[in-house]
């Protein structure tokens, strides 16, 4: 006779309740249900009728700490998340979609982005949004940049890319493209400096991790299928696609296939963060980075939660600490509180702000110069609730490059490697 | 003796002597009902919890198709919150004979049932987990009922109707006038004390006991224990009944039950001394997994959460030794004119489903001796919490209430929910976490369901009926029970987590396995539990 293990992932918890512990949201917010009763044991109840799905569900922040912490690898995050997606009767509003549509309202602002910006800090503006809209009046907006980083791209180093030999695709995601295109450029620099020339898509899109969380599964499925032909388009041509933001990297890997039922097994392994790539790269002799002798600074390193699901933070954190004038601290691995969008609404933001106070406070208590994330609503929140500046490891690396030195120490590697 | 005077006494809690009970009660007798256990710890707990349409009978038994039939409308009526309107196929499988669909078809119209061959594809598409190769379907009102909350409801409506009611409390022998019997000789199973009490009438709603009960007062009731293995899987895997369109045979029904889904039952002829001690086999767990896939092939990779075994009681009437060909009919026996034994009935054979006829055919006879003028009224007669209005209402208010506890139990108490108190975070707070009992419904159940140990709660509730099988619930639940770490409590959280065992040991592969090592770690290693040694009689 033989049995195997279930089929049915939810029925591979074995009730040890470890992922209560871990979740962040019901940890300050008692009328979430928690990982293991949203999740596992709620899946029972809405197979049997699906009025048992609970609207509190809304409250699972998509952190996936729960799924990390599962002994058994059940996919906790995933199970909430998808029942929301096929259960919620609350239809996502003008709100949901404002914050969710990062193409449509990024390509807006950015043509006009100056006066997005100005207009976002007026105070009748934010008390407007705030009591019409429900995003909460006490939340900073990142600003929106004045040339997006495809135009500059276009304009300033496409051509320059053509001689390099060996490429990578760069998934820049919404941010680098429409807030903060020095994250972009200094990914172009690093790995220009290490010998390779940056392709950009041939048509990037939104990841969709908010249009996802926001309830816009069409939207998020249309989009993504656009990314994938890109992706297979680059891996095609053997260049492996890389980002900058864990968030990206982590839904086109995984959500993808687990929420929106996307088959990306060709092409996932192809799609990584740029520090897990450079770092591979140092770390098996085929590249070296040189620094600069006068950089010195204090960073405390915050994991986001969806690096620390790919269990990728070891990159960063390792080239960080290989920049000589870098004193490193290594933050709790902890929620922030942000979770997208999800900090940005009224309702949310007590809970957003004090999931994120123990980091706060360790930060507060560490004094750094800086602090690095890999992900920007992270920064956005940490930069907002305390004050301190907060930058991408890959623009501290950039920040940090003697690039010269860099370019004349990978150019002899070459040489080196040619000769054997 | 004035207290120890009935009109009528029951023996046996299980839904037979549960509804001869409200119905003796509601004709205005003085009624007692007895059980040594406790409600529902006999066959009555361990079934497939089918609302039978008859249709597994129009062929070979048109008499228990047709009761069936009229039993199963009625108790969509008067137990709407004991029963899952769900529907139910009759499917042919290729290896099937497909002639036999007309037949059944043709037999249940005349028995009365409403049975429509449908296009196989249909079929698929209404029951997403139903074999796919399938050649034939019929359509049936099957349903599934739950017999726990059935017995309970009776049990409450009987006593509003003035019966009382003692579980743990064992008839040891009859009080005989002349050869009448007058009365019972009883004994306290917990206390061990006994009493004695009177009655006109002492009817015996034993089940298959009713046979060891009726030799007692002298009179002999061969009863065939039949036994039937069954399997509980993790989830709801089906959503409608799902039958094997042939004769009636092994692991032919796959019953979907709250949160869970069943498949039963084997049956083999098992000797009379051996029905109190029920196991499952690993060869009937091999024909249960086996044939069960054939209905829906994804039981094949469905967590089995345990196995069960009951004892049909048929009353022996032939020789055939699977025990199927038997009649499911009713047999109700005046021992007067049988036996000779004024003051005895004996009420048998019959089912789940028809209870309540067997319940009525009783207490018209007892009420025929009593001389009580007086006609049954459970056929329309809502149970306590199928009210419609009640349930309907209570369902409105806790649907529209976050969270997830109250909302099960609607599903348990209907219109009765409302007496439990979840109005605090305390009361809401959830004792089991796989079925969503709140500590406001085993209140409830300790202050009005005759909830003595975990293993009552169990069946009250759900308490340890999911898929944790009392790894988290049952330590939580017998400290509130027993308000704390008592000795009491200790022993009861061990025999309850034995009896959990029991049923997961057939079936220990997979999850179910690490699931039962994880909860002796934590019951043995860090509780010590296994310092109390099991007693006697886990019922």
């Amino acid at each position: 006779m033989e049995y195997n293990t279930s089929e049915n992932n939810f029925e591979q918890c074995m009730k040890c309740t470890v992922c209560t512990v871990y979740c962040p949201m019901l940890a300050v917010n008692p009328d979430f249900p928690g990982p293991k009763q949203a999740g596992p044991d709620g899946e029972r109840y809405r197979l049997k009728d699906p009025s048992f799905y609970d609207e509190a569900l809304k409250y699972c922040l998509n952190c996936k700490r729960c799924e990390i912490s599962c002994p058994s690898n059940v996919k906790i995050g995933d199970i909430i998340q998808k029942a929301r997606l096929d259960y919620s009767a609350i239809k996502p509003g003008l709100r949901e979609f404002a914050l969710s549509h990062t193409d449509l309202i990024g390509t807006a602002a950015s043509v006009i982005g100056p006066v997005v910006n100005d207009v976002l800090k007026l105070g009748a503006v934010q008390y407007a949004m705030d009591t019409m809209m429900g995003v909460d009046r006490r939340r900073t907006f990142p600003e929106y940049s004045r040339e997006r980083f495809t135009l500059w791209f276009r304009r300033n180093a496409r051509a320059a890319q053509e001689k390099y030999s060996r490429f990578v695709t760069y998934f820049h995601g919404c941010y680098a493209n429409y807030n903060y295109p020095k994250l972009a450029q200094d990914f172009v620099k690093i790995l220009n400096a290490l010998g390779y020339g940056v392709h950009l898509m041939e048509k990037e899109k939104c990841c969709g991790v908010a249009l996802i969380s926001n309830g816009f599964r069409k939207d998020a499925i249309r989009g993504a299928k656009k990314n994938l032909k890109s992706i297979r388009e680059a891996v095609a041509k053997s260049e492996p696609v890389l980002a900058t933001s864990s968030t990206c990297t982590f839904t086109i890997r995984d959500e993808y296939p687990h929420l929106l039922g996307l088959d990306n097994s060709d092409i996932r392994g192809s799609v990584m963060m740029a520090t897990r790539f450079i770092f591979n790269l140092i770390d098996s002799g085929k590249a070296v980075l040189v620094f600069r002798n006068d950089y010195r600074h204090r960073i405390a390193y915050h994991t986001p939660c969806h690096l620390e699901k790919l269990g990728w933070s070891i990159y960063s954190t390792s080239l960080l600490k290989m920049i000589p004038g870098v004193d490193f601290v290594m933050l709790d691995s902890q929620c922030c509180g942000i979770a997208g969008t999800f900090g940005f609404k009224k309702e949310n933001y007590q809970y957003s702000q004090k999931i994120g106070e123990g980091l706060f406070r360790q930060i507060s208590e560490a004094e750094p110069d800086m602090v690095a994330t890999d992900c920007e609503t992270c920064k956005w929140q940490i930069e907002m609730s305390t004050g301190f500046k907060v930058e991408n490891p890959i623009s501290i690396l950039a920040d940090a490059l003697d690039v010269e030195a860099t370019i004349e120490a990978n150019a002899a590697l070459g040489t080196e490697a040619a000769d054997k | 003796m004035k207290g120890n005077n009935y009109d009528v006494i029951i023996i046996g809690g299980g839904i037979t002597g549960a509804g001869t009970a409200r119905d003796c009660a509601m004709r205005g007798l003085r009624t007692l009902l007895v059980e040594r256990y406790d409600f529902t710890s006999g066959a009555t707990g361990r079934n497939h919890g089918l609302l039978h349409s008859g249709a597994r009978y129009a062929v070979t038994d048109r008499e228990s198709a047709t009761e069936c039939i009229q039993e199963n409308m009625i108790l969509r009526k008067i137990a709407a919150h004991c029963v899952e309107e769900t529907g139910g196929l009759f499917i042919t499988l290729p290896e099937d004979d497909l002639s036999y669909q007309a037949l059944f078809a043709s037999a249940c119209k005349a028995a009365g049932i409403d049975a429509e061959i449908i296009d196989p594809k249909e079929a698929i598409s209404l029951e997403k987990s139903v074999n796919p190769s399938i050649i034939g379907a019929v359509r049936v009102p099957d349903g599934a009922v739950d017999p726990f909350r059935l017995t309970t409801a009776n049990v409450v409506d009987a006593r509003g109707f003035g019966a009382e009611v003692l579980t743990y409390t064992e008839v040891v022998g009859f009080i005989r006038d002349g050869e009448r019997v007058v009365g019972v000789e009883l004994r306290d199973n917990i206390t061990k004390t006994r009493s004695r009490k009177y009655a006109g009438i002492v009817i015996n709603a034993g089940g298959i006991w009713g046979h060891r009960i009726a030799a007692m007062a002298g009179a002999t009731v061969n009863m065939f224990p039949a036994k039937g293995a069954l399997l509980i899987f993790g989830h709801r895997v089906n959503n409608m009944v799902i039958n094997r369109c042939r004769k009636p045979s092994d692991a032919d029904i796959l019953v979907p039950g709250d949160t869970i889904s069943l498949i039963g039952t084997t049956s083999s002829r098992i000797p009379y001394d051996e029905i109190d001690y029920m196991s499952v086999t690993p060869e009937e767990v091999e024909i249960l997994m086996r044939e069960g896939r054939k209905l829906a092939p994804s039981l094949g990779t469905t967590r089995v959460l345990r196995a069960y075994a009951g004892v049909r009681p048929l009353v022996a009437s032939d020789n055939d030794p699977s025990g199927r060909s038997i009649s499911r009919g009713i047999v109700c026996l005046d021992h007067e004119k049988r036996d000779g034994i004024p003051g005895f009935i004996t009420i048998t054979g019959g089912k789940l489903m028809t209870y309540r006829l067997m319940a009525e055919q009783a207490t018209d006879l007892a009420c025929r001796k009593l001389g009580v003028r007086k006609s049954c009224e459970t056929a329309s007669t809502p149970l306590p919490g199928s009210e419609k209005k009640a349930k309907k209402k209570e369902a409105k208010r806790v649907f529209s209430m976050p969270g997830l506890g109250g909302k099960a139990a609607v599903g348990r108490h209907g219109g009765r929910n409302g007496r439990i108190d979840n109005s605090d975070r305390n009361g809401a707070s959830l004792v089991c976490e796989c079925e969503e009992v709140s500590v406001g419904e085993v209140k409830y159940a300790l202050q009005e369901l005759d909830t003595r140990n975990l293993i009552n709660l169990r069946r009250r509730t759900r308490v340890g009926m999911g898929t944790c099988q009392g790894e988290l619930c049952a330590c939580r639940a017998a400290g509130l029970m027993a308000n704390g770490c008592t000795a009491k409590a200790l022993e009861d959280l061990a025999v309850f987590m034995n009896e959990r065992w029991k049923g997961m040991q057939p079936v220990a592969w997979g999850e179910t396995l690490s699931e039962a090592q994880f909860t002796s770690w934590i019951y043995e290693g860090v509780c010590g539990l296994s310092r109390f040694k099991e007693k006697k009689g886990g019922m």
